[in-house]
């Protein structure tokens, strides 16, 4: 009988009538697996719970649904034992949200049934493990394919060499794994030599030799990571001899000058993906001679770079099939960006956020020619006008992501262009904009907008928000961050007429009460909430969110000061999936804090400036919550609780973040802006 | 030809005339150096000279060769023998070594000489040649009134000329021009028994075949000679040395003449005294064993360049490796340097393959490793005994132990109340945890009201595997569901 609510409550109605039609004629025993796989094939598309809900319906769904699994991505490594020997067939095993990996833990994974089944492994957020661990690992799991073990901090070249013998290895991500040196890179050369893609992202002991034996014995190798790493121009030949190469990534690589590229008698032909952001030895000069032969070149970023100028973008006239173009942070000039509009034909997607010196001339004569765009970031571009607006819009009609954060030259009457001719817009992000009310009627228009972002929009107001909620049907994400215009019948819009909205941001918007947030219950999909600063709200708003909301993961209710224990006690009842919360000044006590200690996806937790809670309590619920990654305290309470109590939780997998920031009083929305501005200039 | 050759000419004239005059200053080759460039500058007033001996020449050449090779058997002969030590030996070897580049110029000139005749028979320009012949003849006179010269230096002082006369080469042979300096010749044999490895080189006949005249030479000593473990002889005693200053040293114990300075002056370098006019010849080394890439008949034959390259070639390539390195007793050198370098970083080669082979530096190792299938870095095995050593206790609860006094605290009754909504399951050991808790003594909340103030929490048949996907399973009886919005329903 429970069960059977269970499902009611929680699932869809298509669980619903699967449950009755299994118990009355078990048609199911009829279809063969693979067909019923086909059904939870997209019953797990269209939301994990009703998987869930299928798997409880009776015996054999729950087998059937065991065997359909292929992955897992548990919230701890206790849990482990049970879920594996209960889904067999798991290809990929996700354990980013386990801190805590142990060398037994994978001893326990290379143990199971489902070792000969596992392809992929990420152990990029967890941490405890050893060279034994990974050897049991890789010696049991003959199939496994990917590796990531990024934020391996604590593993040595002994670590590396186990790798290694995972013979079949094609994707291995070891970012920032620091202790690593060339001799640990040499055993994964040797032994993996049919990596396709490997990652060296920060190994700050990986040098020349290291990087050039990778690319002498894995010639497989389609993705290269080299990003931040002390190489010199060494090892460079070695890797444009690799044949299939299609990302290379060199951003930061500070020892990689134009001399050594210009010894170089051809570039790498196979080159799709070009990444050589933040090297400051290079120039248009080392550039060229690297493209030179990259014909297929597909997607070029050169961000934090030498300055765009003429020479610069003619270095890029013979890659005929270049797509994409970032250009972020650099210093451009107009002869540049013109002679770049002329020389690459198709572009699809620009990239110019930051760049210092885009002007009206430059801008509008790049992409007038480029009809085909449907990536554009301008942001901080601060000296466009209206100009390069009409001609965007007049151009690039088939727009679809446009984000020009802050092009505060820009006047309100240009923004009703972008929703006149840019119809298939789906991401816009207009923070810190003069958008008004005019502008966002027009902009409702794209009926495909899924993202919208009017942070710090002070001259919109619900009457603009309320033709967005009447025709953007499929938005998923607002963002109304400190766009004091707002109140509760823009919000009442937003929830009626947005179902799918998974994300939304109120913060600082002071005159929402709990009206918009009881409204904002119908949205089940909803996943993050923020509503710092709105002083209005109560426990009462946020119980209707906890409890309509089920999907609930980020919830930030900074600043709330009417948020009492109250509000807590549903939310650790209803909203099982939250992860991350943020309790900062509000009135929260123990109580509080310890009800949301039963919530056992609970990773994240800030409790700053709470004047309700004591030691002992913030103790029990440290203790309590046993998912714990990350903790922000006030500095206040690192002498009040005992140092082997943070051991205990630091052994678990917790960090702790301790701040002694003083209390701090609100300021109102404008008088914020203009602070914010004094500090940009 | 302009007013400067007429002042050589003079120069010359006077200087080569008077041998003694040169005798006297017999370590100046400075200035029989310089004479030689002035010679090859003006040819003309001695035109007719060296024209009458570049027609001579032929049976000049096969005497000259004839000479050199019987005084080295000669000196071969007699090395052992002891001679009255009446002149500088260092400044005599000086001598004869430059002697012996005059006769090798000679050679080569005379060769040119001869292939120009052989290709040029029916002589159709006769003027042409008659200048080429000059300018060689011109050539050829200056070396040979400079070997003249020389030689006649080399005479130290008329009372050794009868004690060496045993080992004068036939006179019949000689040229009249060295002929008038039999006495140097002679002289020339004597010094040969003291000397230095360098004047035991065999000249080739074919080097000049392929070489120009002025570009490096090719000696080639012979194998007994390079393991010579002396070079230097005592010509009173006949004790042997390695070093030119351990026998001047030795040479002060064999008379007051020994010690003046001039004697135990560290004689001048052909280098030296060759660099202040014209520049030396180069020379460079063959290596005796045939077949050697070293050896000047091999096709890609590469020279070394000096003795002390010579002997090290040879016994690293040639000769058994027989010092054993006493650390590791597994590398063995022919070279007694080699190993001493050995030594030094014997035991500390860091880098390791796991074929076994050590390296002392990184890039060697990775170059190996490159070159060879199958063969990858060795990591020390202390790393991963330290890994495991430095990795953290896998058992939460023992941390939790730690904190336990064993005080099971019962009070602790949310806990029991909230066991199933708390995930105490991983810290293993409610009590642990709770003793943690119970540090601070006075709990002021009420935890059993509080938990037992919401009995509608308990979620009976909670599956704590299935956390990813955790939503709520509760009972009808939530109060919240009832009391607020009704957002539930």
């Amino acid at each position: 009988m429970k069960r059977h609510r269970n499902a009611t409550a929680t699932g869809t109605d298509s669980a619903t009538q699967t449950t009755s039609a299994a118990a009355a004629y078990n048609l199911f025993d009829l279809l063969s697996d693979e067909i019923v796989f086909a059904i939870l094939d997209f019953l797990a598309a269209s939301s994990p719970l009703d998987t869930k809900s299928f798997s409880m319906v009776c015996r054999s769904f729950y087998l059937v649904e065991s065997r359909h699994r292929r992955i897992l991505r548990p919230l701890r490594h206790d849990h482990l034992p049970r879920i594996l020997s209960r889904y067999p067939n798991v290809a990929r095993l996700d354990l980013s949200l386990c801190p805590r990996i142990t060398d037994a833990s994978l001893a326990l994974v290379s143990r199971t049934s489902s070792a000969d089944s596992l392809r992929s492994i990420d152990l990029s957020r967890s941490r405890f493990f050893s060279y034994s661990g990974l050897l049991s690992l890789v010696l049991n799991c003959r199939n496994l394919v990917e590796i990531d073990l990024s934020n391996a901090t604590q593993l040595r070249d002994a670590a590396a060499s186990a790798v290694a013998e995972a013979k079949n290895l094609e994707k291995l991500w070891l970012g920032r794994c620091k202790l690593i040196t060339d001799m640990g890179v040499g055993c994964i050369a040797v032994g993996c030599k049919k990596l396709k893609l490997i990652s060296f992202k920060w190994c700050l002991g990986v040098t020349d030799l290291g990087v050039e034996l990778i690319a002498v014995k894995c010639k497989e190798l389609r993705s290269l990571d080299l990003s931040y790493l002390p190489v010199t121009n060494e090892c460079l030949p070695a890797i444009l001899k690799l044949q299939y190469l299609e990302d290379l990534v060199l951003e930061g690589c500070f020892g990689i000058d134009d001399d050594g590229l210009a010894a170089l008698q051809h570039g790498c032909k196979s080159l799709k993906m070009l990444d050589m952001s933040s090297c400051q030895n290079i120039t248009h000069v080392g550039l060229s001679s690297l493209i030179s032969g990259a014909g297929r070149l597909e997607q070029l970023t050169l961000a934090y770079g030498s300055s765009v100028t003429l020479a610069l973008a003619n270095s890029l006239k013979m890659l005929p099939s270049l797509q994409s173009i970032k250009l972020d942070g650099c210093f451009v000039t107009s002869s540049g960006l013109k002679a770049i509009g002329s020389l690459c034909i198709s572009l699809k997607e620009l990239s110019l956020s930051k760049c210092v010196g885009v002007t009206d001339d430059g801008l509008s004569s790049l992409v007038i020619k480029q009809r085909d765009l449907k990536k554009l970031d301008i942001t901080c571009c601060r000296k466009i006008t209206d100009v390069s607006i009409a001609h965007i819009t007049s151009t690039c009609t088939n727009l679809a992501s446009l984000r020009m954060e802050s092009c505060t030259l820009v006047p309100r009457e240009a923004f009703v262009l972008i929703g006149q001719r840019c119809h298939f817009l789906e991401e816009l992000d207009l923070t810190d904009n003069e958008i008004d009310d005019e502008g966002l009627k027009s902009i409702s228009r794209c009926a495909k907008l899924s993202s919208l972002k009017l942070g710090i929009c002070l001259n919109i107001s619900d009457d603009g928000l309320s033709h967005i909620g009447a025709y953007c049907s499929k938005l998923t994400e607002l963002d109304l961050y400190r766009s004091a215009g707002i109140t509760d019948p823009g919000i009442l819009a937003i929830a009626s007429g947005c179902p799918d909205i998974e994300m939304i941001n109120m913060s600082y918007c002071q005159d929402i009460t709990d009206s918009s947030l009881i409204c904002l219950s119908k949205c089940s999909k909803l996943k993050t909430f923020e509503s710092r600063g709105c002083p209005l709200i109560t426990s009462l708003g946020l119980a209707a969110i906890a409890v309509g909301c089920r999907q609930l993961n980020k919830l930030d209710i900074k600043k709330c000061h009417n948020i009492s224990d109250a509000g807590m006690l549903p939310l650790s009842h209803f909203s099982q999936n939250l992860r991350q919360i943020t309790l900062s000044y509000t009135s929260v006590t123990d109580v509080g804090l310890l009800s949301l200690a039963s919530i056992s996806c609970l990773q994240s937790i800030t409790v700053l400036h709470l004047k309700g809670l004591t030691a002992s309590g913030l103790a029990a619920a440290l203790l309590a919550c046993g998912g714990l990654i990350k903790v922000k305290l006030h500095a206040s309470f690192k002498p009040l609780l005992p140092q082997l109590l943070f051991e205990h939780l630091e052994a678990r997998g917790c960090v702790f973040e301790w701040r002694d920031k003083e209390f701090q009083a609100e300021l109102d929305p404008q008088c914020w802006k203009l602070q914010l501005e004094d500090v940009a200039q | 030809m302009d007013p400067e050759d007429e002042i050589c000419g003079d120069t010359w004239g006077t200087k080569s005339t008077s041998s003694n005059s040169l005798q006297q200053n017999s370590a100046d080759f400075g200035l029989q150096q310089q004479l030689e460039k002035k010679w090859d500058n003006n040819s003309s007033p001695i035109m007719d000279y060296g024209f009458r001996i570049g027609q001579e020449q032929p049976p000049f050449h096969g005497q000259v060769n004839c000479q050199i090779n019987n005084s080295i058997q000669g000196n071969d002969n007699n090395t052992n023998d002891n001679k009255p030590p009446e002149w500088d030996p260092s400044a005599m070897l000086n001598n004869l070594s430059f002697l012996e580049q005059k006769i090798h110029q000679l050679q080569g000139m005379v060769h040119l000489i001869i292939t120009r005749k052989g290709q040029v028979p029916s002589k159709p320009d006769e003027v042409l040649t008659q200048q080429q012949q000059q300018l060689i003849t011109a050539d050829l006179t200056s070396i040979i009134v400079q070997l003249i010269s020389t030689a006649g230096t080399l005479l130290p002082s008329v009372k050794t000329i009868g004690q060496f006369g045993q080992f004068t080469p036939k006179p019949a042979a000689v040229s009249p021009e060295q002929q008038q300096q039999q006495q140097s010749n002679n002289s020339m044999d004597v010094e040969h028994n003291y000397s230095t490895t360098e004047e035991h080189e065999e000249h080739e006949d074919g080097e000049t075949e392929h070489l120009p005249p002025g570009s490096y030479e090719i000696l080639q000593l012979e194998k007994e000679e390079i393991l010579a473990p002396h070079t230097h002889f005592c010509t009173i005693c006949g004790k042997g040395f390695k070093r030119d200053a351990n026998l001047r040293m030795h040479m002060r114990g064999h008379g007051d003449e020994y010690k003046t300075p001039a004697a135990l002056a560290k004689p001048p370098t052909v280098k030296e005294v060759g660099s202040a006019a014209e520049p030396v010849i180069i020379k460079r080394y063959s290596c005796p064993f045939s077949g050697c890439k070293r050896n000047k008949d091999h096709k890609k034959f590469q020279p070394l360049k000096t003795i002390l390259c010579v002997k090290n070639h040879y016994k690293r390539t040639h000769c058994d490796k027989s010092y054993v390195c006493s650390r590791c007793n597994t590398k063995k050198f022919s070279v007694m340097a080699d190993l001493k370098t050995h030594e030094k970083h014997c035991g500390r080669d860091k880098w390791l393959c796991s074929c076994g082979t050590t390296f002392s530096r990184k890039d060697k190792l990775f170059g190996h490793i490159a070159l060879f299938q199958g063969h990858t870095p060795a990591i020390p095995p202390d790393e991963t005994k330290t890994v495991v050593a430095l990795a953290p206790t896998d058992d939460p609860a023992a941390a939790a132990n730690k904190l336990a006094d064993g005080s099971g605290l019962a009070t602790m009754d949310f806990n029991s109340g909230a066991q199933a909504l708390m995930d105490f399951k991983s810290v293993d050991d409610p009590a642990g945890a709770a003793a943690v808790a119970s540090c601070f003594s006075p709990l002021n909340f009420d935890s059993c009201n509080f938990v037992g103030g919401f009995p509608e929490f308990n979620r009976q048949g909670f599956d704590d595997s299935e956390a990813s996907f955790s939503f709520l399973l509760s009972g009808g009886s939530c109060n919240y569901s009832s009391q607020k919005t009704g957002g539930e329903s």
